[in-house]
């Protein structure tokens, strides 16, 4: 059954559908891959601030065009292959890790509905009148189908250390495995109060119960402590410092991507970008009321004030994330999982159960 | 026609993840089609209007326990198996045997059920409406059956927990046990 949001898909033509998903899927893929390689760019920009060095300052203004440097250094290294590999799945992992890292921003909105009047140009060019939201496909489902995605992600890490045939690689792949389930939970847990909240899977429905700035990290305590609960398990889920253990490099060389080179590592790295934008893009939906901020002024600037809202909070995490990993040292593993399952999964059950007394007793 | 185009596109997958998965030999290759069945059966639960079903579907078999799987597949280092010649008697019985069966379920199936197609959103599918038969009408049996899967975690642990007396020598003496090993491992260098 279709969210109630989309019913204005069923007045447009097929044609017109399928044109606009088209266009709507190109422009997310063409932005979120423009994210991740800026937010490289950031990542290396704010790490040399906090060590006092300067980052890349060579390629263009301020290193801007290092991405592109970075890409083109890619493309053109040689593409290693190990004799000793799986070949089939050491192929198959990279493709999986980055497919699903990509695909899992297709429900996310990014902003309200986006309005287009009638244009005809003479006779032989007109499109018809056009409004469709700022998200490739509005789901009831929608948070689900994010969580389902990215729950398929593991496997690109666990079989590219499987598959590499090597003990470093497969010692990567083990722990990310392991971590990547046993923080899900909580992660999952800490989801749930907000949907007690608002009542509903779908992100578009999400926001708008957070108007007014009823936005969930105000939900005090319950939406804050549930907040810092999918923080954390998110931060682990992405492999990312404090809880990069699948790639601690003083233990495990570079964990699964050891046997990777060129193009095929690229992809790996892309893939841990991108979850990080998905993981951004989330916490914002979720508990920051998403494009929800001040709109003021002309009708256009009325369309696109949502979106830069929205972007200036997944900005904020985004250099939340750069700034956590140069800060805080790594976790040894027993801690990490000791600290997963005995404390992070009884306090987001705790949450989860007063959370849920509280609005059944108020109702 | 498009809905009964992917109908059959995700059942095609399904077989083809099924019968893969017995031909592979290699166990990882066998938890990985059993993947791509649990996956299709999804896509197939989502034509059936059942988003809700789906996406569990995905998140918890695909997503969860198959990641299980090839976890321990991945721990124990499991190897490719021997392809045993199978006995004659398994041909001569078993495959007349399972044709029979097969043929006597369809048959079943199409004569005492009212043979329509399942159309779309004819079951119920979305999450307040399993929500409402799980904790409604159906509560007993669901609960009894969350009791059910308790009661086989715990017998698990039970059964992998090492005995109570190693673990009340380590609770006792763990400090001195452990120095005792380093002082002889530093003996040796």
């Amino acid at each position: 059954m279709p969210a109630p949001h989309t019913d204005q898909r069923h007045t447009m033509s097929i044609t017109t559908f399928i044109v606009i998903s088209i266009v709507k899927s190109l422009a997310v893929i063409a932005v979120l891959l423009t994210a991740v390689a800026y937010s490289v760019w950031l990542e290396r920009k704010v790490s040399a601030r906090i060590q006092n060095r300067w980052g890349p300052t060579r390629v263009g203004p301020f290193g801007l065009l290092q991405p592109l440097a970075d890409g083109a250094k890619f493309i053109l290294k040689e593409d290693l292959t190990q004799p000793h590999v799986y070949k089939p799945l050491y192929i198959a992992a990279p493709i999986i890790a980055l497919v699903f890292a990509i695909t899992s921003i297709s429900v996310v909105p990014f902003g309200n509905t986006a309005y287009i009047p009638e244009i005809n140009v003479g006779h032989w060019f007109s499109t018809p009148e056009i409004s469709t939201p700022f998200q490739i496909t509005d789901l009831n489902i929608g948070l689900l189908v994010v969580l389902g995605i990215t729950s398929m992600g593991v496997y690109g890490v666990a079989l590219a250390g499987w598959s590499s045939n090597n003990k470093y690689s497969l010692l990567g792949g083990l722990r990310a495995s392991a971590q990547m389930i046993s923080y899900e939970v909580s992660l999952g847990l800490s989801l749930i109060p907000v949907l007690i909240k608002s009542g509903s899977f779908s992100l578009r429905a999400i926001v708008e119960s957070q108007r007014h700035l009823h936005w969930n990290i105000f939900y005090l305590p319950f939406g804050t402590l549930a907040f810092f609960i999918y923080l954390i398990s998110a931060y682990a889920e992405t492999n990312r410092t404090p809880f990069d253990l699948p790639e601690a490099e003083s233990e495990l060389v570079a964990g699964y991507h050891t046997e990777y080179s060129a193009m095929k590592f690229a992809m790996f790295f892309m893939a841990e970008y991108a979850n990080m934008v998905t993981v951004a893009c989330l916490a914002t939906l979720l508990f920051f009321g998403g494009w929800l901020g001040p709109v003021f002024g002309p009708p256009v600037l009325q369309m696109i004030l949502p979106i830069i809202w929205f972007c200036l909070k997944v900005f904020f995490f985004m250099f939340l994330y750069v700034w956590v990993r140069w800060t805080l040292p790594r976790f040894r593993y027993d801690q990490l999982m000791a600290f997963g399952w005995k404390v992070l999964l009884p306090v987001a059950i705790a949450n989860l159960v007063v959370t849920a007394l509280i609005v059944a007793l108020r109702a | 026609m498009l809905h009964l185009t992917l109908f059959l596109f995700f059942a095609a997958i399904a077989v083809a993840g099924a019968v893969n998965l017995l031909v592979q030999r290699h166990p990882i290759n066998s938890a990985l089609s059993l993947v791509v069945v649990m996956a299709s059966l999804a896509g197939e639960y989502l034509l059936l209007g059942a988003e809700f079903v789906a996406a569990v579907q995905v998140i918890v078999y695909a997503g969860a326990i198959m990641v299980l799987f090839v976890f321990v597949i991945m721990l124990l280092n499991a190897g490719e198996e021997a392809r045993s010649k199978g006995s004659r008697v398994a041909i001569l019985l078993g495959v007349p045997g399972v044709t029979i069966g097969a043929v006597l379920v369809a048959w079943v199936v199409l004569r005492y059920s009212n043979a329509e197609a399942v159309s779309m959103y004819a079951l119920p599918g979305d999450p307040q409406a399993i929500a409402r038969l799980l904790f409604h009408d159906f509560l007993l049996p669901f609960e009894v059956t969350s009791i059910l899967i308790l009661i086989a975690i715990m017998g698990a642990v039970v059964l992998a927990s090492p005995p109570q007396a190693i673990v009340r020598r380590r609770r006792t003496e763990p400090a001195q046990h452990e120095t005792r090993e380093l002082a002889a491992a530093g003996k040796e260098r």
